[in-house]
Formats: structure tokens, sequence, C-alpha cells
């Protein structure tokens, strides 16, 4: 058999930077309903930065291996990076992903945007008090 | 039985490149080349719309179409009147629900389901009770995964107006007591309706003798081609209940406010039938006796019992369904300890066999299974052991690279 990608039976079996993180800044979980894969996200933020990341979750291999290898390409990049990040990204990380597979490939990269999202909506918030304040 | 491959054109095909071993008849049927070959000469040598045109071809194609209705109904034991063309199972339930519901469903009055139904025999049922404000209700399985009796006992009450249950569940393989049940829901006055996708095109199906009063299956799955189904009813429920869709060909005379119907089966016939459709599922009909229907699930059971064995040897997997292939019909679900049934599917790809992975349109099933989907490898006429052999040796091989 012509197994998957080597790196995607590695990402499998020994998950990078799964767990969870105490106190962090961000915590959002996205799943794909139809098959049951879940993937929960957490990020600290230092200084406009990932300081450190975690992942949790359960669903195919094509879905946690590529949660693994997301976590360590986000790991120290700035959010501004990120927000640059396409889906190709982790797709050609990956070695390619048949058609059928892309759903699972991508769930760990829809948790991120939705992480940024998060983040980003909280910074605006911030910056409208900040402002409120100035007029008061 | 003989060995029918070379009649399947798509067989003789390669994936991945090696020969391609099609273990996914449950969702779709593979077409000999005599029902190719029929849907061909219909559009080649006949083509004309049917019950309308005076002429000579409109003549023939009209013949053709009624020829087929005829064969499909001796295939079932069936009159042809009651034999009415769908596009599929899930358009014929639909039209149940909608206009058996019409006259038999009020306020309070209970519908009564099974747990193991095809989303098709369980969805038209919620719409129709939510629209009516009856109750549906579900009978559960047992532990070995057949209806549990018990529980259909105690659900079934004298405000049981509509029994909906499969035949066999394209899940567990379950092979439902169908005409056990039809007594008891005829003992407090309901109709049963039974979805027969995943039993007539495997096993000899004849109305009469299961005591349903509906029964719906899909061409597409018994070697026919996609977009004709069978909805075969009782005529004197027929007769009393509205038509589902309205338009050409179902109505007798039509006023600017008014209209009357046609009779029986047209006046479930709505607008241009799939004629060509139908003629190949006549020639499917034609195929599977030529090949005998005892003879057919005869092949099966083997199969099936083949790979049963062969999955339940290995301890790296659960299946699910009786354990007896004598209580089964032709697939077979399981799951690989802690791998993703899309993983299984996809690495067997690899090797040219095709199964599905998923909830097969099951969800409220794989909820009580307590797993979200499941791998699933259903069988017919042309599967050999072979391939069962090189199924299981490959299976062998994705649990060594994903197992852990
Ligand atoms: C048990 C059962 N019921 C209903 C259906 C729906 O059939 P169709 O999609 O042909 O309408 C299927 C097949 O998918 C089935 O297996």
């Amino acid at each position: 058999m012509s197994p998957y990608e080597d790196l995607i039976i590695d990402h499998w079996r020994n998950p990078r930077n799964k767990g969870t993180l105490e106190a962090p800044d961000v915590d959002v979980t996205e799943a794909n309903v139809p098959c049951g894969d879940v993937v929960r996200l957490q990020l600290r933020v230092r200084d406009g930065a990932v300081e450190d990341v975690r992942f949790d979750g359960r669903g195919c291999a094509i879905s946690m291996a590529a949660a693994s290898l997301l976590t360590e390409m986000i790991k120290g990049k700035k959010l501004e990076e990120l927000q640059g990040m396409r889906q190709e990204d982790i797709l050609d990380a990956l070695g390619g992903v048949i058609k059928p597979r892309l759903n699972c490939a991508l769930l760990s990269y829809r948790t991120l945007r939705k992480a940024l999202d998060s983040l980003g909506a909280r910074e605006r918030i911030r910056g409208q008090k900040a402002g409120a304040e100035e007029k008061t | 039985m003989r060995n029918v491959c070379d009649d399947f054109p798509v067989l003789q095909r390669e994936v991945s490149g090696r020969p391609l071993i099609y273990l996914d008849s449950g969702a779709t049927s593979q077409k000999p080349k005599q029902v190719i070959e029929a849907v061909a000469r219909f559009y080649r040598e006949t083509n004309a719309n049917v019950h309308r045109g005076l002429y000579q071809l409109a003549v023939e194609a009209t013949e053709l179409y009624e020829e087929a209705r005829g064969r499909v109904a001796a295939f079932i034991g069936a009159h042809p009147e009651e034999t009415i063309f769908t596009r599929g199972t899930t358009e014929a339930l639909n039209l149940l629900a909608y206009s058996l519901g019409e006259i038999r469903v009020g306020p309070g009055d209970e519908i009564l389901v099974t747990v193991m139904e095809h989303h098709a025999n369980l969805v038209p049922w919620q719409v129709l009770s939510q629209r009516k404000g009856a109750i549906l209700r579900a009978v559960g399985i047992t532990s070995e995964g057949e209806l549990d009796l018990e529980d259909f006992r105690r659900k079934l009450t004298s405000r049981t107006r509509i029994v909906a249950v499969t035949h066999v569940s394209n899940v567990l393989g379950t092979v439902n007591p169908i005409p056990e049940i039809a007594e008891m829901a005829h003992g407090v006055g309901a109709v049963v309706v039974v979805d027969a996708a995943q039993s007539v095109p495997h096993m000899e199906v004849k109305v009469r003798e299961l005591g349903c009063d509906f029964l719906a299956f899909s061409g597409h799955k018994m070697l026919g081609p996609m977009g004709i189904g069978v909805l075969w009813g009782r005529r004197e429920h027929l007769e009393e209940m509205p038509p589902f869709l309205t338009g050409g060909e179902m109505i007798r005379e039509v006023w600017i406010d008014r209209a009357t119907w046609n009779d029986l089966p047209y006046k479930f016939e709505a607008g241009t039938p799939p004629v060509a459709q139908a003629v190949g599922l006549g020639a499917a009909v034609d195929y599977l006796q030529g090949l005998g229907m005892e003879e057919v699930r005869r092949h099966e059971e083997r199969l099936v019992a083949e790979a049963l064995e062969g999955l339940l040897a290995r301890d790296y997997v659960e299946v699910y369904g009786p354990r007896d292939p004598g209580k089964r019909g032709g697939v077979l679900a399981f799951n690989l300890r802690g791998v993703h049934p899309h993983d299984v599917a996809t690495l067997l790809d690899q090797e040219g066999i095709a199964i599905r992975a998923g909830h097969h349109c099951a969800q409220p099933l794989h909820r009580l299974l307590g797993v979200p989907a499941s791998c699933r490898v259903s069988f017919y006429v042309y599967n050999t052991r072979e391939e069962i052999e090189a199924f299981l040796s490959a299976l062998d091989r994705v649990w060594e690279a994903l197992g852990k």
C-alpha cells in the first residue's frame, strides 16, 4: 500500500503541541459535523506574536496531522503574518491532499481563522473603549 | 452462480493502477451492458414522449414504458396499476408522507418509525408530524442490532396510524420481520410502509407475502439506471389518496378552477416520466430474473459470511449488526479501533477498493452506536470471494499504517 505521506503518519502518531494551555488568550473550537472531527485551538499571544499554542481534538488522521502541523507552523509567528496565511500553505505543507479530504485538511486552518477573528474583535473592542474613554 | 463480471463494463477499469474492487453496491449498483444497451437503444430507436403521441414512435415508446412497468410489477408480485414509477425510494416515501399523511394523520395521531431508518424514511415523517401536529415515535434495537419487537409492541397504540420501517437496514444489515410487524400494525388499524431499497435488489420480495400496504425501492441499486424507482401500494389506499405532484399526465379533465384525476397508476405520475430509465429498469429485472433471485441471495449470503468471519477474526475491528449471515442483507458496517472511517476508505481507495465511509444517511443510528461514522462494505452479484480476501488483507495494511 502507498500509505499517507510519512509526514501525515508521523504527526498522527506523534502529535506536536497537543494538550491545553493555562490561561490562553484565545480558545476556540471548530468541527466538521458530518464526520465528527473536532479541533480545539488555544493561543497565548505576546507582543503581537504567538508565544505558545496547543491543540486538542479527535478525528481522522488527516485532520489531526494537519492540526499538529499547523501548530508548528504558527508558533512564534506574528499575528499579521498569520492573517496572510492561505489555505494552500497548509495543503502544501501536508504534501497535497485529495479533493474528498480537503475539509479534513482545512479544519484546523478554519479554527485558526476563528481564533484570529476572535483576537481581532477583542482588539477592536479594546480600541473602541480606549477611544470612548478619550472622549469623556 | 455464473461469473457475471464480464457483463459489467465499469468493472473492467482500473483505479490507482489496480483492478477496481467495488464494495459499495448499497449506495448504487454497477450496470450490466444489457441495461446500458437497453437505455441506449431506447434513445437510438424509439425516443418519444409517452401517452401523448398518435404516431408510431410514441406508440412504441408507450408500449416499452408499460412493458417495463409490467415486468417490475411481476418481479414483486404486484398489479401494474398499483405500481407507480417515481424518481427513487426518496421520492416514493415523500409522496406517501404527503398523500397518505393527508388522509390518515391528524393532531395527536402517532407515526411509528425505527431508529435504524435511512433519513429518507425518517425526515418525511418528521415533517408530516410537524405539519399535522402528530407524534413521531421510534422503535429501538437490541444489543444484537435487531429490531426490538418488545419495544415495538409497547409503542404501537390505538393512535398509531402509520408504521414506516425498513426491510433491510442499510447500516446494520438486519432483515426485519415485516410479516410479523404488518400483522401487529394491522391489529391496531395502522398502515405499513416498507422501505425496500436494500431488500428488493438482493432477495425475492413479494408484496403479498410481506403483508405490507406500501413498498418503496430504487432502480439504481438493482442494476438499473439512476432516476427511476418504484412505489407499490394497495389499490384501496392509492384510490383514496390525493395526488402528490400535479400537472400533465395525472389529470383527466381540467377547467380553469378545478381538475379531475387520472386512473391509477397515472394519478401519481405527473409530467414526463423517465422513460428510458424505466426501460433500463425493465432490463435490469430481466437480468436479475435470469440469474434467479434465490441464487442472488445465496451468493451474497456466502460473501457476507466470508467477510463477517474475516472481520470478526480481527481484534482491531468492531462489527455492527447481527452475527448470523442468515439474518443479514448484503451490507456490513464496521470500524477499526481508533481509526476514522474516512482514513480507512482513503487508504483502501489507493488499492483500488471502493468502500463507503460516513453516517450512511443514518445519523440517529450512529448516535445510538456511539460513533460519528462507520465503514461499510456491501456486495452484489459481481463480487467474488477473491475480492473479499483482497479487502481483508488490505484492511490489515490500513491497521498497520494507522492503528495505535
Ligand atoms: C434503506 C434506504 N432507504 C432509502 C434510500 C434512498 O434511496 P434513493 O437515494 O435512491 O432515493 C437508501 C439508499 O441510499 C437506502 O439504503
